[in-house]
């Protein structure tokens, strides 16, 4: 058994193997590369699923490390390491299944492109350093592939970078995050500072006996806007939506199923830091409530259909932080699990539509979708309805333990706002559907069913998103949260009125789409028109890229024209005006050489004085004072 | 031995000219490798007296704080020869001052003399001032300009230095009884508090000026956009480093106490350097002046490394001098090979040059984002074990300066985006990608940039070795106890 668990950093190791290959070797033979990469993650989730497998029969509490020394000094240390616990086990799981369905469908989907081996390099690299993340057993390990994946989706983001939109989505990505990692590093150092170690299991131990709130407090914010650039919350929310720039399996892997959540995990993993200090626990739950509420409400009238699903995602992590800040993290990671399947699947869907219409991402123009793409669009409603939180799908389970969890610990607030957000989620989920894949556009009349090599994947993942669910049903005793639960937390009995209000929210969210968009019973351009003020601040995003770029280009850009200025002018101008004053004066004085002997040899005679003078007094104050 | 070989045998002269630096590059890896860490201090050492009535030795050793920076030096010293391999004016004169500049450079991290590390220095002026001002450009500057700017900042800068090292050297002599011109030695004395602020202040006024501190950085981006790329290279990458270094070795070593007083100013103009040289590098359009400005900002990290007087802090700002210099050197090789083809540096004229030179777009990338502190990369070493060490001294001033990786993401993206990507331009059709030996500064400075931030142990052990054992020879109670 210790074999398989002290190995576990081949898990992460193999796709960074098959990257450097593919670098240095594969790059001319695409389907070589395409292998490689593949074969490498195929090993890392059958490994880890092995792992998964002894985690999950163990006793729960069971945890094993390992690591070696990386940097290290008096005073600072920092390790690679591997921490294997039920949390890192389920993630590794999710991440390599996702990864490893992902870039199968990837070979279909991307085929014929002239970048197909750099593709799948991204993809290794980013499988590689997600796993490193997951297994991370210290902080300044986690900063490191923290960093590294924000680096994939940044490379993978502007893959093809010949579109002026690519590159732009993918600096805006990485500079947004870069505000984000600016407070979390700076919460990195302050525990480095603090405790001397960044090394998970020695700092909770540590944190026992450590109540300074006044210091915990600004700890717990700073390391908390770490999550809020990775997992995109308000107000770094921004960078996300344009991420959909790159290839769809992209966006299905790194920024729905797997990237986007690693804020979420780094809740769950410093949930010991966080759940001491409650005023930073009512801030997280805010502000993932209020993210969960914001991009719901901007999906509702989105209509690029993967836009849909990034607000979508947005919403949904908001809703895995709110859970995580209220202090229900089993809730919160069981959703995560969840959620990776089914939005995946839905991304993954969304590509094979994209894909049979060439490129097409405007819901209105699609239509007919359902007669022509059969596989595609069953699966997609599957992953809609797991989405909506329909029973018994995966969702509605997770969902629901989120809700109960705002519902017993008294956050009533936010258990209604979280139950909007569900009515709305179903709402434009069913909306996007209707229009999509049952509406009346023209494009989707000449669309295909996508190849085996795509729809096989996308079974998969149906197959999990309604399955998933189970593993933290109270149905079955809540397998999940016997293993993965914060220590003391409050364990809540099942709730069977919760459960019927949540449920009868999402049926009615889809039946009001299906009202409005499929029998037209309510025109959806009379609401438009009703109220189109709403309808353009929703649509515009609330304006905020607007007034980000304003910002941007007034302080930022500003400074630097103002400061370039000051360089030129006045620093700059310093040192020329003093050349140019040595130079008039060596023209004042070569009036002096006048060629005349006696004038020298004065200037001699004085020279001579002067620098006697000046080394007697030297020698004076250096040598007797 | 290049000014003995033919004119008209250029190829020779190449040759000749990587041969020797790659014997060099050899050689300072055979230091690297041999030096013995259990054993720490001065090992490989040359001892030669030399002018008996002033103290002076040629006395030659390494120890770890300068085997990284011998190893940068001749790690770029090598692929600044292939940098410039193209060179086809005056080849022979080209390549005799490159090598005496690595020479000169080389001697002063080697010196354990403070005249010959010194004198070593002032070797160093010489070939740099006539490499620019015959084989630069002129842009924004003439390079006429550029070289006498260099030239006389770097004077100005010695001139002071050399008041500090009379007066430091009238002064141990009345202790000491005899003459002496020994770092060792002369680190041994416990010199009045006064005085060593008075001498401190003028080694910062010196070094500081080479290490382009705020506000004596003038000279630094305008310099680096007139000289040649090789000079761009070597300045950027190691020459510059020579100040982190006096300011480590002979400031702080010999007068702890100096340091300690002087050490808030210094650290306040370090933040002026990180944020403000940031800040006017992202207004800058020529690619030359974007490295030169962000390379002023990134030694605000280095100075408030030594600052903050620590050894965590000090090793950072070793391991940064390291990382800084191999990522501008990448830098500026690629910059100077793709002005070379295209004749301009102008961002705004580029455009998508990752469809036609993709080995070239690898190499700008690759300095970029060590530029930008990407971990797995040698400088975030250097960032993340400096703001270790600065926090626990400097709180806020260390929250500016870690504010400057969010700088440097914005400009160094800009940049890369606006040069390497967006729609291909078909005016650059015609540009060939890095071939044969322009692919030398690529591997070479690449692995190194690698090769230090996958494992950063390799580098880390030897000089905190080499701190350690600097600050434990320091008089732990003149330094306060900030340890």
């Amino acid at each position: 058994m210790f074999d398989l668990f002290s190995g576990s950093w081949i898990i992460a190791a193999l796709p960074f193997a098959a990257f450097a290959l593919i670098g240095l070797f594969l790059h001319r033979w695409p389907r070589a590369a395409a292998t490689t990469s593949i074969l490498a993650i195929a090993l890392s989730a059958l490994w880890s699923i092995l792992i998964a497998i002894q985690v999950f029969t163990a006793a729960p509490g069971q945890v094993f490390t390992a690591a070696v020394r990386w940097l290290e000094m008096p005073g600072l240390r920092v390790d690679m390491g591997v921490l294997i616990d039920p949390l890192s086990a389920v993630m590794l799981l999710v991440v390599t299944i996702v990864a490893l369905l992902v870039q199968i469908y990837s070979l279909g989907y991307m085929e014929g492109d002239p970048g197909v081996s750099s593709y799948f390099a991204y993809q290794s690299i980013f499988a590689g350093s997600m796993l490193g993340l997951v297994l991370s057993s210290n902080f300044g390990q986690l900063f490191v592939f923290w960093e590294l994946v924000g680096l994939c989706s940044y490379l993978l983001i502007g893959f093809w970078f010949g579109r002026d939109s690519a590159k732009e989505a993918a600096k805006k990505a990485f500079i947004t995050n870069r505000v984000g990692d600016f407070g979390f590093l700076l919460g990195i150092l302050a525990l480095a500072v603090l405790f001397g170690n960044l090394d998970y299991q020695q700092l909770s131990i540590r944190l026992e006996d450590y109540h300074n709130l006044a210091v915990l407090l600004p700890i717990a914010l700073l390391l908390f806007a770490g999550p809020v650039g990775k997992s995109a919350q308000f107000p770094l929310h921004v960078w996300l939506p344009d991420a959909m720039e790159g290839p769809t399996p992209v966006s299905a892997l790194i920024h729905a199923a797997t990237m986007v959540a690693a804020g979420v995990y780094l809740l769950a993993r410093a949930f010991f830091i966080f759940s001491a200090v409650p005023q930073a626990m009512y801030f997280i739950a805010a502000a993932g409530g209020f993210t969960a509420l914001f991009a719901a409400s901007i999906a509702l009238v989105q209509i690029d259909i993967k836009r849909i699903l990034a607000y979508s995602t947005l919403s949904q992590l908001g809703y895995m932080v709110m859970a995580m800040g209220i202090g229900a993290m089993t809730a919160g990671m069981f959703h995560l699990m969840t959620h990776a399947f089914f939005k995946s699947l839905l991304f993954l869907g969304a590509g094979s539509v994209i894909h049979a219409l060439h490129g097409e991402q405007d819901i209105w123009k699609m239509g007919h979708l359902s007669e022509k793409m059969p596989v595609t669009t069953w699966t997609f409603v599957i992953g809609a309805l797991a989405l909506a939180g329909i029973p018994p799908l995966s969702g509605f389970w997770s969902k629901d333990e989120i809700l109960l969890g705002a519902f017993s610990s008294g956050h009533l607030f936010l258990y209604a706002l979280g139950s909007l957000v569900a009515f709305m989620t179903a709402f434009y989920m069913f909306r996007l559907i209707f229009v999509a894949f049952f509406g009346s556009g023209t494009e989707g009349r000449h669309a295909h069913e996508s190849p085996p090599v795509m729809t096989g994947p996308l079974l998969i993942l149906a197959v999990l998103s309604v399955v998933a669910g189970f593993a933290g049903s109270p149905l079955t005793g809540n397998v999940f949260g016997h293993y993965i639960n914060a220590p003391g937390a409050a364990h809540h009995e099942m709730n069977i009125a919760i459960m019927a209000v949540s449920s009868l929210l999402a049926v009615g969210g889809i039946l009001l789409a299906w009202l409005i968009y499929q029998k037209g019973i309510i025109s959806h351009q009379e609401l438009r028109q009703r109220f189109s003020s709403i309808y353009e601040i929703l649509y515009h995003k609330y304006y905020i890229d607007e007034l980000y770029a304003r910002l941007v280009a007034v302080f930022i850009d500003g400074s630097a024209r103002v400061l370039e200025w000051v360089d030129l002018k006045i620093v700059n101008g310093l040192v020329n005006g003093l050349a140019g004053f040595t130079g008039w004066s060596g023209k004042q004085l070569s009036y002096t050489e006048n060629g005349q002997v006696q004038t020298y040899a004065l200037y001699v005679f004085t020279g001579a004085v002067v620098i006697l003078v000046g080394a007697v007094l030297a020698v004076y104050y250096t040598v007797l004072a | 031995m290049i000014m003995l070989t033919p004119r008209s045998n250029e190829k020779l002269i190449r040759y000749i000219a990587a041969v020797s630096t790659f014997i060099s590059l050899i050689l300072s890896l055979a230091v690297f490798f041999g030096y013995d860490q259990s054993v720490k201090g001065m090992q490989f050492v040359e001892y030669v007296p030399w002018i008996k009535d002033l103290g002076v030795s040629f006395a030659l050793g390494v120890d770890g704080i300068s085997i990284p920076l011998l190893l940068l030096t001749n790690l770029i010293g090598f692929s600044a020869v292939y940098a410039s391999w193209h060179t086809e004016e005056r080849v022979q004169e080209f390549f005799s001052l490159l090598l005496l500049l690595i020479a000169g450079v080389m001697g002063t991290f080697l010196a354990t003399d403070l005249f010959i590390f010194f004198l070593f220095y002032e070797v160093v002026v010489v070939p740099i001032y006539i490499l620019v001002i015959v084989f630069g450009s002129s842009k924004r500057v003439t390079k006429e300009y550029a070289a006498m700017k260099l030239t006389i900042y770097l004077l100005i800068g010695s001139a002071f230095l050399l008041v500090g090292l009379i007066a430091l050297f009238v002064k141990s002599q009345s202790m000491l009884g005899y003459p002496s011109m020994d770092i060792a030695t002369l680190a041994m004395l416990q010199y009045p508090v006064e005085f060593q602020v008075f001498v401190f202040v003028l080694m910062t006024l010196g070094f500081g000026t080479l290490l382009s501190m705020f506000p004596f950085h003038a000279w630094s981006p305008d310099g680096y956009a007139g000289a040649p790329t090789a000079v761009s290279m070597i300045h950027a990458g190691v020459l510059k480093k020579i100040g982190g270094y006096g300011l480590i070795r002979v400031g702080i070593f010999i007068l702890p106490a100096g340091a300690k007083m002087i050490a808030p100013i210094i650290a306040i103009l370090a933040i002026a350097n990180v944020v403000y040289a940031a800040f006017v590098t992202l207004n800058q359009k020529d690619l030359k002046y974007i490295v030169g400005y962000s390379s002023v900002s990134h030694m605000g990290y280095v100075l408030i490394g030594i600052a903050a007087l620590n050894l965590i802090s000090l090793n950072g700002a070793v391991m940064m001098m390291f990382a800084h210099g191999v990522m501008a050197a990448l830098f500026f090789a690629m910059i100077g090979n793709l002005y070379h083809k295209s004749h301009t540096r102008n961002v705004a004229d580029f455009g998508g040059l990752a469809h036609q030179m993709p080995r070239l777009a690898t190499g700008l990338m690759l300095a970029g984002l060590a530029s930008l502190g990407l971990p797995g990369l040698v400088n975030f070493i250097g960032e993340f074990t400096i703001f270790v060490g600065a926090f626990s001294e400097y709180k806020v001033l260390t929250v500016i300066a870690v504010s400057g990786i969010v700088l440097t993401a914005v400009y160094i993206l800009r940049t890369l985006g606006d040069v390497l990507f967006g729609p291909r331009k078909e005016e650059w059709d015609h540009l060939q990608d890095l071939r044969g030996v322009e692919m030398v500064p690529l591997v070479v400075l690449g692995l190194a940039i690698i090769i230090g931030g996958v494992l950063p142990f390799t580098v880390m052990d030897l000089i905190n070795g080499g701190v350690g054992q600097l600050l434990a020879s320091t008089n732990l109670v003149q330094l306060g106890g900030s340890f």
